[in-house]
């Protein structure tokens, strides 16, 4: 597979701190795969979202070399949001504008990058909706985000972020702020729109479960370095590095030990 | 058999919301026995933060009533509930949130002694100590601010101060959802160790049915207010007769197995 | 010390520190520079400026010094500014927080107390107030302090009303504390940045309602003001404009340094809060 995203020695260093929140990384992300960025807080792996989205602050110190092939061989010089990614954020609140509706934001999207005329980027919008599986779309179009609930507000972030057929899609824990249920069916709706569209994903969590049931290919990250890159049948059953080692030990699933001793009637 | 520490029987809250009325709780019922782990599952919007609120005297029930060590818990007003609360604390989902921003770890731990009148002021830097030691901390992080110190450090932190009046129940809500993976067991760890040691109950509210059977003895499953069902906590999750119960067994994210 | 190099980046904001710190050692240095009375007579009268290098601002019409008084008049104006300020900020800080934090009819009444408050011009509110008990610096600062008040209320009433929401208000009443105790110890400290951000207009606002009851002669009538040398000035300002210009650029200059320096303060902790 080709590369979308080249990172050669790429490193970030946010103003005012002394020590690197990305050490110098050298990734490919591949056309077409869906990549995890697995770590734990500190780890570095928003910091790598942000990154390629170009979204981290201005003074943010960047080393080494973050390219897009292709963008480059058309001879534009860089990535745009909306139409070459979209980014889906942990909090949607950082995707919606609190004051406008729902449609209008997202035919925004598509009148900007696909050049539509109002009606209809209106009428793509509304299919959008439908895509994601909101339910009643016309209603939802002229409803403001906070009306919607937490899950809903997600889809319309996810069709926001796709409004424009981008090739790649950020989900930085995207699904960390909900709860068991919807976050499932968010994950599947990911999966869904990521292979009808053709899209390639970068899957940022601190869940390794549940990365390792919707991505190709694993990368553990850990105080700002890559510790461990893989198959992810490779990293679950095979682990090389002890911290993946120990974060597969730490996680709690259904098949894990009790922590209790025994029965609760002294 | 002894009888519960906290009763709950019909407890019921209605949210107005436009032109139909919510029942955010609606004739919620369990028990608690002394010393152990009852867990509150369910989806959001489920409920288990308003009763944990309406338990908590934070907001007030419609109906029902709550038995808390045969007192009738939600007839005390004023100074004699103040009074009661040394034996109900709670540790919030967000530790930083939790405290004052411009507190010290030896002021938030210190509250809790001077309102209660548990140590007096001489003794009270060395009852900080012994509870920062408790839950395996260093008794020098006492003097650093409460945004200072990292947010593993703060939820031992908050745990410290919920035992600092050695409550009979303590409310979990959501109290490891946001530490990072490696630091989760140890924290679960610490609770349980603390619940040996004191006999300390906990309400222990999740939507994490994974962590629920690993740490507590019963759940109870809520939906859209109301108990779908409950009972010993591996029977439940392990054969999940609701079909809230199902749906959040079905939703937790499983390591493939091993090829 | 790094906030403190933040602060001095503005050339504004170091405008404003500069000015007020000539102020503060006007006030200061007054009785160090000019010791005995200011209302004594040092010279002839109406001398203009820079003609007698004893007298440099020359002498008012009754032929007092007029740099001392300017000087002894900073005094004046920088002690009720700051604690005309201070006092409304307190006032304003602790009802708002009352009103918010209560709720329900105590915050009803107190909101309505606020209204009327509101409601009449602050400066008519001094202006009777020192009119009915008489006018004295003391009696001056609480005048300006209740025309003032109302506005650091609603500030901390709107602060007070968002911090009762958060999740260490919960834990303190779960911990048992006092409701009073919460309302001072645990919400008030943290409601206070935004208004303290109103201080450096209060303190201008306050300095200029003190030269203007002093202009119109309601001011403390043993001590030496601005005020009342602009007013002073006046029968003679076709012949001698300096009596009442000479004050007035100090006047002004007083509220300008008051302000930028003001913004500055606010602009850095705005700054450091989002950085953190």
């Amino acid at each position: 597979m080709r590369p979308l995203v080249t990172l050669r020695s790429l490193s970030v260093t946010y103003a005012g701190r002394d020590h690197a929140a990305l050490k110098p990384l050298d990734l490919d992300i591949l056309d077409g795969e869906k990549l995890a960025v697995i770590g734990e807080s500190g780890s570095g792996k928003s910091t790598l979202a942000l990154a390629i989205a170009g979204l981290l602050p201005a003074t943010a110190r960047i080393g080494g070399d973050l390219a897009w092939p292709e963008i480059r061989a058309a001879g534009r010089r860089r990535p745009q949001g909306g139409r070459d990614f979209g980014f889906v954020f942990q909090d949607s609140a950082a995707s919606l504008d609190p004051m406008m509706p729902i449609g209008t934001q997202i035919a925004e999207v598509a009148r900007a990058h696909l050049g539509l005329g109002w009606r209809q980027a209106r009428e793509q919008a509304k299919s959008l909706l439908a895509r994601v599986r909101l339910p009643d779309p016309d209603s939802v179009m002229g409803a403001y985000p906070h009306q919607l609930s937490g899950g809903q507000k997600q889809r319309v972030a996810i069709a926001a972020a796709i409004a424009a057929g981008p090739r790649l899609l950020i989900a930085d824990e995207a699904t960390s702020a909900l709860d068991t249920i919807v976050q499932a069916e968010i994950v599947g709706l990911i999966r869904r729109l990521v292979e009808e569209n053709g899209m390639t994903l970068l899957f940022v969590s601190h869940d390794i479960a549940l990365a390792a049931e919707l991505c190709d290919r694993i990368a553990v990250f850990r105080d700002g370095d890559m510790v461990e890159l893989g198959a992810t049948n490779q990293i679950i059953s095979q682990p090389r590095h002890a911290y993946t080692r120990a974060l597969l030990a730490a996680h709690i699933g259904l098949d894990a030990e009790p922590l209790l001793a025994g029965a609760r009637h002294g | 058999m002894d009888k519960p520490l906290l009763t709950v029987s019909g407890l019921t809250r209605h949210f107005p919301r436009s032109a139909t009325r919510v029942a955010a709780v609606d004739g919620v019922s369990f028990h608690i026995e002394p010393g152990e782990t009852l867990a509150l599952a369910g989806p959001s919007g489920s409920g288990k933060s308003t009763v944990a609120q309406l338990l908590l005297r934070l907001i007030d029930a419609e109906a029902g009533s709550i038995t808390f060590k045969g007192e009738d818990w939600l007839a005390l007003r004023g100074a004699a509930l103040r009074a009661r609360r040394r034996d109900l604390q709670l540790v919030f989902q967000d530790s930083l949130a939790a405290f004052n921003p411009r507190t010290t770890v030896a002021r938030a731990l210190d509250a809790p002694l001077r309102i209660h009148g548990l140590a007096p002021r001489s003794e009270r830097p060395s009852r900080i100590a012994a509870l920062l030691e408790r839950v395996g901390l260093s008794p020098m992080l006492q003097h650093q601010a409460i945004h200072e110190i990292s947010g593993g450090q703060r939820q031992r932190v908050a745990i410290a101060r919920a035992i600092a009046t050695r409550p009979s129940l303590i409310v979990l809500d959501e109290a490891v959802s946001a530490l990072d993976v490696s630091l989760r067991g140890k924290i679960l760890d610490l609770l349980l160790d603390l619940q040996q040691q004191e006999k300390i109950a906990y309400l222990f509210i999740s939507h994490d049915l994974a962590v629920v059977r690993a740490f507590a003895h019963r759940v109870a499953i809520l939906d859209k207010g109301r108990i779908m069902e409950q009972g010993d906590a591996r029977k439940i999750i392990d054969a999940p007769q609701s079909d809230t119960g199902k749906a959040l067994v079905a939703a937790i994210p499983a390591l493939p197995a091993k090829a | 010390m790094r906030g403190l190099f933040r602060f001095f980046r503005k050339p504004e904001t170091v405008a404003g520190i500069l000015i007020l710190a000539i102020l503060a050692l006007m006030a200061l240095a007054s009785p160090l520079l000019f010791p005995g009375d200011p209302q004594a007579i040092a010279g002839p009268a109406l001398l203009p400026p820079f003609q007698d290098w004893s007298l440099p601002l020359g002498t008012d019409r009754l032929g007092r010094d007029v740099l001392a008084e300017l000087f002894y008049g900073a005094r004046t104006s920088l002690a009720v500014g700051l604690a005309a300020a201070a006092a409304a900020l307190a006032l304003g800080a602790v009802i708002g927080t009352l009103a918010g934090f209560a709720g329900g009819i105590a915050d009803d009444a107190l909101m309505r107390l606020t209204d009327a408050f509101q409601t009449v011009p602050g400066f008519l509110l001094a202006l009777a107030f020192v009119s009915v008990v008489g006018p004295s610096l003391m009696v001056v600062v609480i005048a300006i302090a209740l025309s003032a008040w109302t506005g650091p209320a609603r500030v901390a009433r709107a602060e007070v009303l968002s911090i009762r929401e958060r999740d260490y208000v919960a834990a303190a009443r779960v911990a048992g504390m006092h409701p009073l105790e919460i309302a001072f110890r645990e919400v008030l400290p943290n409601a206070l940045p935004p208004v303290l951000a109103l201080s450096s207009i209060i303190v201008a606002g306050a300095v200029l309602t003190e030269a203007a009851l002093s202009f119109l002669g309601l001011g403390d009538p043993n001590r030496v003001t601005w005020g009342g040398m602009i007013a002073e000035g006046r029968a003679v300002l076709r012949s001698a404009p300096y009596l009442s210009i000479v004050p007035g650029i100090a006047l002004v200059s007083t509220v300008l340094g008051v302000y930028l320096a003001g913004e500055g303060i606010v602009e850095t902790a705005a700054v450091r809060r989002g950085l953190s």
